[in-house]
């Protein structure tokens, strides 16, 4: 029964990174790199939208992405302790 | 009051603060040497680890840089916060899970061998070693240009302080002492930002600040690209580096942030697993604070400086354009002899050379802020060089005594003889760190991008295959270290130093720059591992279980 729930923890978690790790990956690779010029043609506020992204949007994104993961990581460790 | 004891005061006040710190939180055993006895609230540790990982280049240069390179700064950005997202989503909690005191001991026990050991400490040491020289070198820059002591002196005060509070406090002391460095620096850091945002735009939040309106009702950003296209320089938001490597050193400096020791054992020190996830969190929003405030110095300063000096008369400079004139990081070259400065993108008719770190130092003299914050600037620089040193030498330290001592020389030393070799190996360390600071080799630039490419090389394929691939052995991981890191140094030392032939930009393999290599490096590093693991034995039974423990969370993290 244990390692049963151990494997459903694991595999859970690798969904988890998998998902998160697309999106640092968008936001910093695709948008602030990439697809830059592509993004630079839409305005943002005062900003061209790729160069927002590669120097503002891309950090906060991170940051948020990894209170996402502690907010899931916290739900999944009560799961496998219940 | 006048600048100058303004320095002496509040300087002097952050040294009190630091000793006093240290005093209080002196360690007692290699627990509390190493790992601050794994008793680090996640909130400060996230602030110890912020202070740690933020410089003095991020503090006095990095604005300056971004400032000048427009776009292409985004390298520095977004590669030196990724990094955090890697290390709290695939190293932190398995670390801290595995709950030993350094990385080797990870590589060593991880991969049942003292080669591989032995390899970790090896790059542990050249990683730290190259950073260190170039903090000490920083704490002296800064020293001389603040409290008008020469750099060496400089470097001899900062080699005292933290001599004196690494030493008795280990982790612990540097860990509480780093928390008021980081409240002291970033402090520092915001106060000049925000009168700035104020002044130019109104709004009081610089990463607003630069995306808003000046008082002539054009947007900032479209301002300045538009000052740069009458001056000739190329376009602020947009880059001259090629994608392809923007790509690859943004890739590298993610992945080398992740790799680097003095980074990772910082959770090691907490109590549990999800306060490593947790401080992982708040050091990255800790850092961000800064992180997103230094675009936008980088912009006001930018245009403020162009529309001071541009086309102006000389002798209309004001007070702080002749000071910094006269410490040559500011230079004017009347070529066509009509005394008005033009600065412009073409290098044959330019006439005004700008050293980049005067961007944030100077930044509150040009907007004529008050004698005190220019004071809390000097401590804040000096807070951001002496917390990064102490974490780079604790590191040091600890693969001595700990790695190389008690796991590998001498196995039956009692807790107290580690202690004393710790603090032995922190002295020498910290003497021969100011011997770089004060001669300093020419390679220190150079080096420091090299530790990013090594640390993303080496450490990373290592530790997260470790955790995330249960067939990876010791004939992989081993082969895999090697090779990532020799052929990073090749690559580096034939395109930095002329070696194996030499060679210029554009010999270049596929235009990749030596720093965007690490990334390279680090690819070669993973698919050696992962076929050479394929074609040997299975790691054994024991290792195989210390892998599954790693990914559960422990019975005792409540």
């Amino acid at each position: 029964m244990k390692n049963n729930k151990a494997d459903i923890y694991w595999k859970k978690n690798l969904k988890y990174l998998t998902i998160l790790l697309s999106i640092w990956f968008t936001v910093s690779f695709g948008f602030g790199v990439i697809l830059v010029d592509q993004l630079n043609e839409f305005q943002f506020f005062g900003f061209k939208l790729g160069f927002w992204f590669a120097q503002q949007g891309s950090i906060y994104t991170f940051v948020i992405l990894i209170f996402i993961y502690i907010f899931l990581m916290n739900r999944l460790d009560k799961f496998y302790r219940s | 009051m006048s600048l100058q004891i303004w320095i002496w005061i509040i300087v002097g006040l952050t040294f009190a603060l630091y000793i006093g710190i240290a005093i209080w939180s002196k360690a007692g055993s290699t627990n509390e040497f190493y790992i601050a006895g794994k008793g680090v609230n996640p909130i400060a540790n996230g602030m110890a680890t912020a202070a740690d990982w933020m410089s003095a280049a991020s503090f006095i240069s990095m604005a300056g840089i971004i400032s000048f390179i427009g776009y292409d700064g985004s390298v520095y950005l977004m590669g030196w916060t990724g990094g955090y997202v890697l290390l709290a989503l695939l190293l932190a909690p398995y670390l801290r899970k595995f709950g030993k005191f350094t990385v080797p001991d990870f590589i060593g026990d991880r991969y049942y061998s003292n080669v591989a050991r032995t390899v970790a400490v090896f790059c542990a040491l050249i990683v730290s070693f190259t950073y260190i020289a170039g903090q000490m070198r920083g704490v002296g820059i800064v020293f001389s240009r603040y409290l008008e002591v020469d750099i060496n002196s400089g470097v001899f005060i900062g080699m005292g302080i933290v001599l004196f509070y690494a030493i008795l406090g280990g982790m612990k002391g540097i860990t509480y002492t780093q928390v008021a460095q980081y409240c002291v620096l970033i402090f520092a850091f915001m106060v000049p930002a925000i009168f700035i945002s104020i002044q130019m735009t109104g709004n009081p939040i610089p990463q607003l600040g630069f995306g808003s309106q000046s008082a002539d009702g054009v947007y900032l950003l479209d301002k300045l690209n538009g000052l740069h296209e009458e001056l000739g320089f190329s376009e602020y938001t947009s880059g001259s580096k090629s994608t392809l490597d923007v790509f690859l050193i943004t890739a590298a400096l993610m992945i080398g942030t992740a790799g680097l020791p003095h980074v990772i054992v910082r959770f090691f020190t907490v109590k549990k697993v999800s306060d490593a996830r947790k401080s992982a969190g708040w050091a990255l929003l800790f850092i961000a604070i800064l992180y997103t405030t230094a675009p936008a110095i980088a912009v006001f300063a930018r245009t403020n400086l162009i529309e001071t000096v541009s086309e102006k008369e000389y002798s209309t400079m004001p007070y702080w354009f002749k000071k910094w004139e006269d410490t040559g990081l500011l230079t004017y070259d009347d070529k066509n002899d009509d005394n008005i400065i033009q600065y412009l993108g073409d290098e044959q008719l330019n006439e005004l050379t700008i050293d980049k770190d005067i961007m944030v130092l100077a930044n509150p003299e040009i907007a004529q802020l008050p004698n005190w914050v220019i004071a809390l600037l000097a401590a804040g620089a000096i807070a951001a060089a002496l917390s990064t040193a102490a974490g780079l030498l604790l590191v040091i330290s600890s693969s001595i005594s700990h790695d190389l001592i008690k796991r590998m020389v001498k196995p039956d030393i009692s807790d107290k003889g580690e202690l004393i070799a710790a603090r032995i190996s922190a002295f020498f360390a910290v003497l021969l760190a100011g011997y770089f600071g004060i001669n300093p080799p020419d390679f220190v630039a150079a080096t420091v991008a090299l530790a990013f490419g090594l640390a993303a090389a080496s450490f990373f394929p290592a530790i997260v295959l470790g955790i995330f691939y249960k067939k990876m052995n010791k004939e992989g991981a081993i082969s895999g270290m090697l090779i990532g890191i020799l052929s990073m140094l090749f690559y580096m030392t034939k395109f930095k130093f002329g070696w194996f032939g030499g060679g210029g930009t554009q010999d270049w393999w596929f235009g990749i720059s030596p720093e965007g290599f690490g990334t390279i490096a680090m690819l070669i590093n993973l698919i050696v591992s992962i076929t050479v693991s394929n074609f040997t034995s299975q790691p054994p039974e024991k290792i195989i279980k210390l892998v599954e423990n790693i990914r559960l969370p422990s019975d005792d993290d409540h």
